[in-house]
């Protein structure tokens, strides 16, 4: 082999370089994604000087300069030039949490609120041991949470005049997300259906509804049905508004996962035809676990719409926490604070949206099935 | 769908029923609940609003609980409704409570119209406008073309129209739900004028950071009678509340507070203070009450006088001084009938 003609070979890989300076590690990264171009170094430096400007503003303001302990927005100005009040937040947080909820029985929201992870795990986790007995159980949820949070059967019943606060949102907004998404289900089949009396109610009740400001349907639920209903018949204004919620996000609920039947390639239903399924082992086994997973983003979308949809409700004097900034600046000592409560409030829905939203991206990766 | 017809069918069915019965046996009904049901604004400084315990306090709530003191024995058998300008006649007309207190002007249309039998005047009150001072307006007469701050629903809205009208004037207005609202607005500069009832600019105002930027003009363009109301059609429950107001009017009067109405029901001399506190007559019972209504509603809230002082007077951030609010012998306009 010594005899070749090749002067020389090389018996091993050369060892590599080192990449060419500044294209790798820490500037390398800098180089690349942040002044790439002219126009990416402009908004760059846009960019960071608007973080400079305002984040130690925002900073100094929530903690710096911030007060945890005062009694009045007075005692705040006393003790602080420009930062947060956060004392009105110290002093109401149970109120923006539980409305007026009597304080001795917290633990029953509280309870309702842990077992709704529980109920929930079994839905939202489908690798669970023996899932099936659990999602039955998960079924009994609504009537041991309703138990709970209103009492009877033993327990102190407590009025929807003390409800309020998170607590008021989380009822109507899990009761709206939860039975939305199957009446969205049955009314999106029914108006892709072939019936035509089934078609006809699906559209006229989705059209009706959707054709609606949700604020009018609350202005029903409150001012219209209390005129038609009997006076012995106490039927409850949050239950009410539920009901009327939950139509709300049904009718638009039915839309998506329309759009998700829709988005199916024929060739599916007809797959389904000629295997010889019945028109509901087709929908349960084939048509819509694939429907349902393009619909996620959208779906999801509608949660956390109506999710924050119900700080409408403060329009008919419940009280939400937004409706309960009001009485809390009508309480002289906090007259004039807003930013804070405001503040808070933000923080506390943002905290179940991005939850929301976190956990659909996690649903859409997981069923990522390759098909596009 | 079906779900949709089906409570407006039945409603349909029920609703000449549901208005019928709505107007009989208010007081029946509340002893047998054992709780009264009261509509109170959603935050107003001062008349209604919430302290730490989430309790409701305020001048329109200690009313609510006088009238739960003279009906149940207890001030606190209430269930308060917070109420917008918008829900709050509903609330009362369907039924849903038993008495409005939510600083609620007394006007023929709601009156005759809306058929509510107002209970007297617990807060005389008048629409006035409040501007930044660097605007450099010192007469409501000047502010045409003016972007006006206006709560929708509300008489204020009907004044504020009528009184541009009638002096020729223009404005735009910034149509807001609350007075929470109206305020952030007016602050944050998307009106030039805030306009709402005098004691509410007050109040408000007293709470600016800056109160001497902010003046209140000296019009005052309408009266505004505030008061409780309830449903045409039960008189001896509007009796019980007129009566309940009244009772407080004359304690002040005469002088009986809730530290010694006790006292006085046991050694005044004077006949009106023992027919008022219960210890003669039979006043009460005419009411379907106990003879000692009004010595319960007392040594609950006060009289008029203190429950004013208490979330109105000089003495707090409201700062509002009694002026037509006075009673008559001091030259105000508080003046109750004769106990007798």
């Amino acid at each position: 082999m010594s005899e070749n003609n090749f002067a020389f070979v090389s018996t091993s890989e050369k060892p590599q370089l080192p990449p060419p300076q500044g294209t790798t590690g820490a500037i390398g990264w800098v180089r690349e994604n942040l002044f790439s171009s002219p126009l990416n170094t402009i908004l760059t430096l846009l960019s960071i000087f608007a973080v400079y400007s305002t984040v130690p503003g925002v900073v100094n303001w929530a903690f710096v300069d911030s007060v945890w302990n005062a009694n009045s927005l007075d005692e705040c100005r006393a003790l602080t030039e420009n930062g947060a009040c956060w004392a009105v937040i110290r002093e109401r947080y149970h109120q923006f949490l539980f409305g007026f909820y009597p304080s001795e029985l917290y633990w029953r929201p509280i309870l309702a609120f842990v077992l709704l992870f529980l109920a929930l795990v079994p839905a939202l986790w489908d690798g669970m041991p023996k899932r099936g007995t659990a999602l039955m159980a998960s079924m009994a949820y609504p009537f041991v949470a309703f138990w709970l949070i209103w009492g009877g059967f033993g327990l102190e019943p407590v009025s929807s005049t003390k409800l309020g606060g998170l607590l008021l949102t989380m009822i109507i907004g899990v009761s709206g997300i939860s039975f939305s998404l199957p009446i969205g289900i049955v009314l999106a089949l029914s108006r892709s259906s072939n019936l035509p009396i089934v078609k006809s109610l699906a559209v006229i009740f989705i059209e009706f509804i959707r054709g609606v400001p949700l604020i009018t349907l609350l202005f029903v639920a409150h001012v219209l049905l209390n005129y038609f209903l009997p006076k012995g018949v106490n039927f409850d204004i949050v239950l009410r508004v539920v009901i009327m919620v939950t139509f709300f996000a049904s009718a638009y609920m039915a839309e998506v996962i329309r759009g998700g039947l829709a988005a199916l390639p024929k060739g599916q239903y007809e797959a389904a035809d000629a295997l010889g399924l019945s028109y509901w082992q087709s929908m349960r086994l084939i048509i819509l676990p694939q429907a349902l997973k393009i619909s996620i983003p959208g779906i999801v979308n509608t949660f956390i719409g109506l999710f924050k949809d119900t700080t409408l409700v403060l329009i008919i004097g419940l009280m939400d926490p937004l409706g309960l900034v009001a009485p809390t600046l009508a309480d002289q000592r906090w007259n004039g604070i807003f930013v804070e409560l405001y503040a808070f409030i933000a923080f506390m829905f943002f905290i179940f949206c991005f939850a929301m939203s976190r956990y659909s991206m996690y649903l859409e990766r997981k069923l990522h099935t390759g098909h596009r | 769908m079906k779900k949709m017809i089906l409570p407006v069918a039945l409603g349909a069915a029920f609703a000449a029923t549901a208005l019928s019965a709505a107007s009989a046996g208010t007081l029946e009904d509340v002893k047998e609940r054992g709780k009264l049901r009261c509509a109170v604004s959603t935050g107003l400084a001062g008349f209604s609003y919430t302290d730490e315990n989430g309790k409701w306090q305020g001048f329109d709530v200690d009313y609510c609980r006088a009238v739960a003191a003279a009906v149940l024995g207890d001030p606190d058998a209430v269930d308060f409704s917070p109420t917008t300008g918008k829900t709050r006649f509903t609330a009362l007309a369907s039924g849903e409570v038993d008495i409005l207190s939510r600083n609620t002007t007394w006007t023929f249309s709601r009156d005759a119209d809306l058929k509510f039998t107002f209970l007297g005047v617990s807060y005389y009150d008048g629409q006035g406008f409040m501007v930044k001072k660097s605007l450099g307006v010192a007469s409501a007469k000047e502010l045409d073309g003016a972007t006006v701050c206006i709560q929708t629903g509300t008489t204020t809205e009907l004044n504020l129209s009528d009184y541009f009208s009638a002096n020729n004037m223009s404005y735009e207005p910034l149509s807001i739900e609350t007075n929470t609202e109206g305020r952030a607005n007016y602050l944050a500069d998307a009106c030039d004028v805030y306009t709402t009832d005098a004691s509410g600019l007050a109040a408000s105002r007293a709470t600016f950071e800056n109160a001497d930027d902010h003046i209140v003009l000296p019009e005052i363009i309408s009266k505004e009678p505030l008061g409780p109301l309830v449903r045409h059609g039960d008189d001896q429950w509007a009796d019980i509340g007129r009566w309940v107001l009244n009772a407080m009017k004359i304690a002040e009067e005469k002088g009986i507070t809730a530290a010694n109405a006790d006292d006085q029901a046991a050694n005044s001399k004077d006949p009106e203070v023992k027919r008022l506190l219960g210890s003669s007559g039979e006043m009460g019972a005419s009411l379907g009450l106990g003879n000692d209504f009004a010595l319960v509603a007392i040594k609950a809230v006060g009289n008029y006088g203190e429950m004013f002082e208490r979330h109105l007077g000089t003495q707090t951030k409201v700062n509002l001084a009694r002026g037509l609010n006075a009673t008559w012998t001091e030259g105000g306009l508080q003046y109750a009938p004769p106990f007798r």
